[in-house]
């Protein structure tokens, strides 16, 4: 077995046993990481504090067939203000799952990792309420497969965009309008978030249009993980209990 | 194991299966309509325990310190596991509230992500009814050295220091 040392995000724990858990962490170097950590259900154990959900860590593991051991952890940040206020709780939940969904287990995903790690920090100290909004439509950009935002996806020509579909890749024109009707603003603020513009989009405060371009960045993000993800519909989620993005 | 041992267990096991029940107050597990604490005259009914499991109210029985009443919630919300309120029992402890004259609700969930949670969640939802909420303390072990301690906790544990009476 190797030992190998990395930083990561705890995703989620599973409880294993009597007092183990199953760690899921987003790792650089490592992409997805599932490793048992012993005994850390006990109250006596140092590092059970250390592998909530949210913390950024460095980790010393050895590495398994299909589970690692994890033998070391430092914090790094361990994103209190995220875990102590409900608002931001339930979009921060949702980043953990889209990156659960999307990485793969042994495969470098720094990109992935540097997007989580900057986006849970912003919510930690913005006051945005595009902070999610702005990690989804990203996300989908370090995925490669970014919308066509700036002209239609089905006939190219410039405009005025009216309608979203991600079955169709991007934003529609008036003449192949199909999917969701939008918003002139919307379309703005992906043009900006997806543009480099990021940023200054957060540091401008609330906007009429933030839920709606949430809620488009949420259906794109579903569509390309092709599921529901669960933690932007329960009630700790803006859209409720049952709800959906569509 | 003889084979007398073996029927002995076996009876045990279908005895326990028989006869245990869910209280139908507090959701702990008991024998017959109510468990024995809800049944105690002698406990006072203005201050429930809420905790996620049964096996919670065994661990704070052990302290003898609490003499109020217990709600067993039967789990705790975890929203990237899909369980959210209407899969606990937050209805029926609101529906106690009044009927039982309840003064504080003390909120005993884990102290991990899920049960800090599911607290903050509970607090928000008993807020209007004009009662006091309170949250077990967090710290360190008794007994433990101050040294072994991990950040967090020492960190919370200072966060909820107190004055100490001369």
């Amino acid at each position: 077995m190797a030992l190998y040392r990395d930083e990561g995000i705890v995703l989620r724990t599973t409880r294993l046993g009597e007092a183990d858990r199953i760690v899921t962490l987003a790792t650089p170097e490592h992409g997805k990481v599932r490793g048992v950590a012993k005994g850390v259900r006990r109250t006596k154990s140092r590092i059970g504090a250390r592998l909530e959900p949210l913390g950024h860590v460095t980790m010393l593991c050895w590495r398994g067939r299909e589970l690692d051991v994890i033998t070391q952890v430092e914090i790094l940040e361990p994103f209190r203000s995220l875990r102590e206020d409900l608002s931001r709780l339930g979009p921060a939940m949702t980043m953990l799952e889209v990156a659960d969904q999307a990485s793969a287990e042994r495969h470098a995903a720094p990109e992935l990792f540097a997007l989580l790690l900057g986006a849970l920090r912003t919510l930690s100290t913005s006051s945005s309420t595009l902070v999610l909004a702005g990690f989804l439509w990203r996300f989908l950009a370090v995925e490669g497969v970014s919308p066509v935002v700036d002209s239609c996806a089905t006939c190219g020509c410039p405009g005025p965009l009216v309608a979203f579909d991600p079955a169709e890749g991007g934003f529609l024109c008036r003449r192949c309008r199909r999917g969701q009707a939008v918003g002139e603003e919307s379309v703005g603020i992906v043009q900006r978030i997806l543009g480099g513009g990021l940023r200054g989009v957060l540091g401008e405060g609330e906007h009429a249009s933030d839920d709606e371009v949430e809620r488009l960045g949420l259906l794109a993000v579903e569509r390309h993980l092709d599921r529901r993800l669960r933690t932007a519909h329960n009630p700790l989620s803006p859209y409720g209990a049952g709800g959906s993005a569509e | 194991m003889t084979k007398e041992d073996a029927n002995r267990l076996a009876r045990a096991i279908v005895e326990v299966k028989e006869r245990t029940t869910i209280c139908r107050t507090c959701f702990n597990v008991g024998v017959g309509e109510r468990c024995a604490i809800c049944a105690d005259e002698r406990r006072d009914p203005t201050v429930v325990c809420v905790v996620e499991d049964p096996r919670d109210i065994v661990a704070i029985e052990r302290t003898r310190e609490f003499r109020g009443r217990y709600h067993v919630l039967g789990g705790a919300l975890s929203p990237i596991e899909g369980v959210g309120p209407d899969q606990l029992r937050i209805k029926e402890l609101l529906r106690r509230i009044e009927p039982e004259r309840v003064k504080e609700v003390i909120l005993c969930t884990n102290p991990n992500l899920e049960g800090e949670t599911t607290a903050m969640y509970l607090a928000k939802q008993l807020a209007p009814l004009g009662l006091r909420v309170t949250r077990i303390a967090s710290g360190l072990p008794v007994g433990g050295d101050l040294e072994y301690a991990d950040e967090l906790t020492l960190g919370r544990a200072l966060e909820g220091r107190r004055e100490v009476q001369p």
